[in-house]
């Protein structure tokens, strides 16, 4: 049982009107690992992420949290799940501990227990010298990263972040990211986290969901979807060296896998469905050349994704 | 007949009160700790909404212009009981007999209105001002899907709210009926018979139940409307009708319609009158005036119309406080059920609505 997923969405179906903002979506995570929700806006997530919480009720299929129904149980599972909601508010008028407190009251935490526990949290997010300021005055990144440590005031088995790294500066993401990458791997917490924001999303989780249009088009890690989304030209590898004339190119291109190879300004960029880089390599230094930079470049999520929807247009069009 | 339906009516309170001690201690041995952790939620969502209110500038200021406008008729009231008084001794012999302490509730001078007069003027204004941002401004600030996230069932929310506000109404008018009351027996040194005890604090309950409604009103809006100030200003919009306008818009209707050439009877002349008389009752501020005017001033006999047949026999003595209160029955039951109407109708919407952050 240990396999077990924590959460399980089956066949699960939300219409509002006559749009279908989720269509047959299913989906399983398991216990301790971070799993990205990756989609456009609109794309559905927010709903999905609704309809785990049991905050909106699902028009058809199942959906399963920590074993529990949350169309019949919603207060259970949200004793066990922590949701970080996409631009998450306080009451301006309380200082952060204040707001952790209410958290912790409304969670039938005793009073002292949850002053201890606030104190360990707002020293995890880096939050204490602010802990006694009223939220009014923070900052985006630190509403954030308050928002982290109310989630987790509650000790979550699953936590559901929505959006977590909208609108903070770049430092504040790395900052945000390692703390939920450090909460899964020590804590053992599962993550289920949704984005439009692809790097983000690659940097820390274990498997990906592309959701676009209600739909699942695609989940693994980046590399199983890159290879599930692309067939081909699952590598791109850059390639500098001199000189490069057009024999060498025409070697290159012969290397079995090889599908394209492109002159860049500095180099050369190898398309190939494996990894050749050591045949590349060979290759040029038996011709003679010197190699000065080979580099694998990986698919960036967004580079995934540009690519999928360049891709399903023109197979829609055919 | 009438002893026997008040011992069925106490035997079912006790019965009922044995069902909910029953349940309660089910309820107790079934989950002890989840009820506990349930029911401190719900205080915990009382207590921060009471310290919300007891430190937002817009309670403090309401509450200190409910204070002093109070005190003002109160104090012309009093200088005009105490001239009467002063005159002569047989003054205040007459004075026990005539309810004078409710007078303090409801004389004037001319200068400022009386108390009654401040209370269904501000009164409404202090349900609207606590009630009108409840739903939205938890939701304009996001903080709502963060509420509806922590294991509490939704209606804790909206009930917690207007629990607060309610208590909050319930210690503000029974402190100041009883710090009016004492003032009275200190500057005037006439103690209020039971009875008019009594009738002040019917009146108080009444008044709360005035201001639930419109604090209910405020409520229902912030959960219709997204923007507060919308609200607010709907909140305002219907007070306002009701309290200038639709008894002007019932008169305008009244005039032709009474004092038609077709009426040929007196029954159809009352028929027509009773009929003017209960659209005015369809406005919850005639109805609170009707009712606390009735329970302040045991003068008033009836509040309908009255032929001058039905009168002739009349002894022109104050009903006593049974009467007066059998009198307002209906009124007060009418009020409470447009309270419980708002309250359901807003608690419904709410239940339905969907959380989603900032939408």
């Amino acid at each position: 049982m240990e396999t077990a997923a924590i959460i399980e969405l089956d066949n699960l179906c939300k219409t509002y009107g006559g749009h279908r903002a989720v269509d047959h979506l299913s989906l399983s995570i398991q216990k301790g690992e971070i799993f990205g929700l990756l989609g456009p806006n609109g794309a559905g997530k927010t709903t999905t992420i609704l309809m785990m919480l049991g905050l909106t009720e699902p028009t058809s299929g199942v959906v399963r949290v920590c074993g529990i129904d949350p169309v019949r149980n919603p207060i259970e599972v949200k004793r066990k799940v922590g949701y970080l909601p996409d631009d998450v508010g306080f009451y301006p008028h309380m200082t952060g501990m204040e707001n952790l407190l209410y958290t912790a009251a409304l969670n039938g935490i005793p009073r002292a227990e949850a002053e201890k526990r606030a104190w360990e949290l707002l020293e995890k997010v880096k939050l204490t010298d602010a802990a006694h300021k009223k939220t009014g005055t923070y900052s985006r990144g630190m509403r954030q990263r308050l928002g982290l440590a109310d989630v987790l005031m509650k000790r979550p088995d699953v936590i559901i972040l929505d959006e977590p790294t909208l609108g903070i500066d770049p430092e504040g993401v790395r900052e945000l990211l390692r703390l939920i990458r450090d909460l899964s791997r020590h804590e053992g917490i599962t993550v289920l986290l949704s984005s439009h924001q692809l790097h983000h999303v690659q940097q820390i989780c274990d498997r990906v969901g592309l959701f676009v249009g209600g739909r699942l088009l695609a989940e693994g890690n980046i590399e199983r979807l890159a290879q599930q989304l692309f067939l081909q030209d699952a590598y791109v590898i850059h390639v500098v060296a001199s000189p490069l004339d057009d024999r060498l190119l025409v070697k290159i291109e012969a290397i079995p896998g090889v599908n394209k190879v492109e002159r860049t300004e500095t180099g050369l960029d190898v398309y190939c469905q494996t990894d050749v880089s050591a045949a590349i390599s060979q290759t040029i230094i038996e011709a003679g050349s010197s190699l000065f930079h080979l580099s694998r470049r990986d698919f960036g999520l967004d580079e995934i994704y540009h690519r999928y929807f360049e891709g399903r247009d023109g197979r829609e069009g055919e | 007949m009438k002893a026997s339906n008040e011992g069925r009516w106490a035997n079912d309170v006790v019965s009922y009160v044995k069902r909910w001690s029953e349940r309660l201690k089910a309820g107790v041995l079934d989950g002890k700790k989840q009820t506990r952790g349930a029911n401190s939620a719900f205080s915990a969502i009382v207590k921060k909404e009471l310290a919300d209110y007891l430190t937002s500038w817009r309670m403090i200021i309401l509450i200190a212009l409910i204070l002093l406008t109070c005190f003002g008729s109160l104090y012309t009231a009093m200088t005009t009981i105490r001239d009467a008084l002063d005159s002569s001794d047989e003054a205040k012999e007459i004075a026990k007999g005539a309810y004078l302490f409710l007078k303090l509730f409801t004389v004037s001078d001319g200068t400022l209105p009386s108390f009654l007069t401040f209370v269904s003027f501000l009164g409404p204004l202090l349900g609207i001002a606590l009630g009108f941002d409840a739903i939205n401004s938890e939701r304009n600030r996001g903080t709502l899907s963060r509420l509806m996230a922590q294991p509490i069932p939704r209606d804790y929310v909206i009930n917690g709210k207007f629990a607060a506000a309610l208590l909050l109404n319930a210690v503000l008018f029974f402190s100041l009926g009883l710090l009016v009351t004492a003032l009275g027996i200190l500057i005037l040194g006439i103690p209020p018979t039971f009875e008019e005890f009594a009738r002040i604090i019917c009146f108080l309950l009444l008044c709360l139940v005035y201001i639930a409604f419109w604090l209910n009103l405020g409520i229902l809006f912030s959960v219709i409307f997204r923007q507060a100030a919308t609200s607010a200003l709907s909140s305002m919009a219907v007070w306002l009708f009701f309290n200038l306008f639709y008894s002007m818009i019932v008169e305008v209707f009244a005039k032709p319609f009474l004092q038609s050439d077709a009426i040929t009877s007196v029954e159809q002349a009352v028929g027509r009158q009773e009929l003017v008389l209960g659209l005015m009752r369809l406005s919850p501020s005639y109805l609170f005036n009707e009712s606390t005017t009735a329970l302040l001033s045991p003068d008033v006999r009836t509040l309908g119309i009255v032929t001058v047949e039905q009168t002739a026999g009349a002894v022109a003595a104050p009903l006593p406080f049974s009467q007066s209160l059998l009198l307002i029955w209906p009124q007060a039951t009418a009020l409470i059920a447009a309270t419980l109407i708002c309250f359901a109708i807003a608690y419904w919407l709410f239940m339905r609505q969907e959380i989603r952050a900032r939408g």
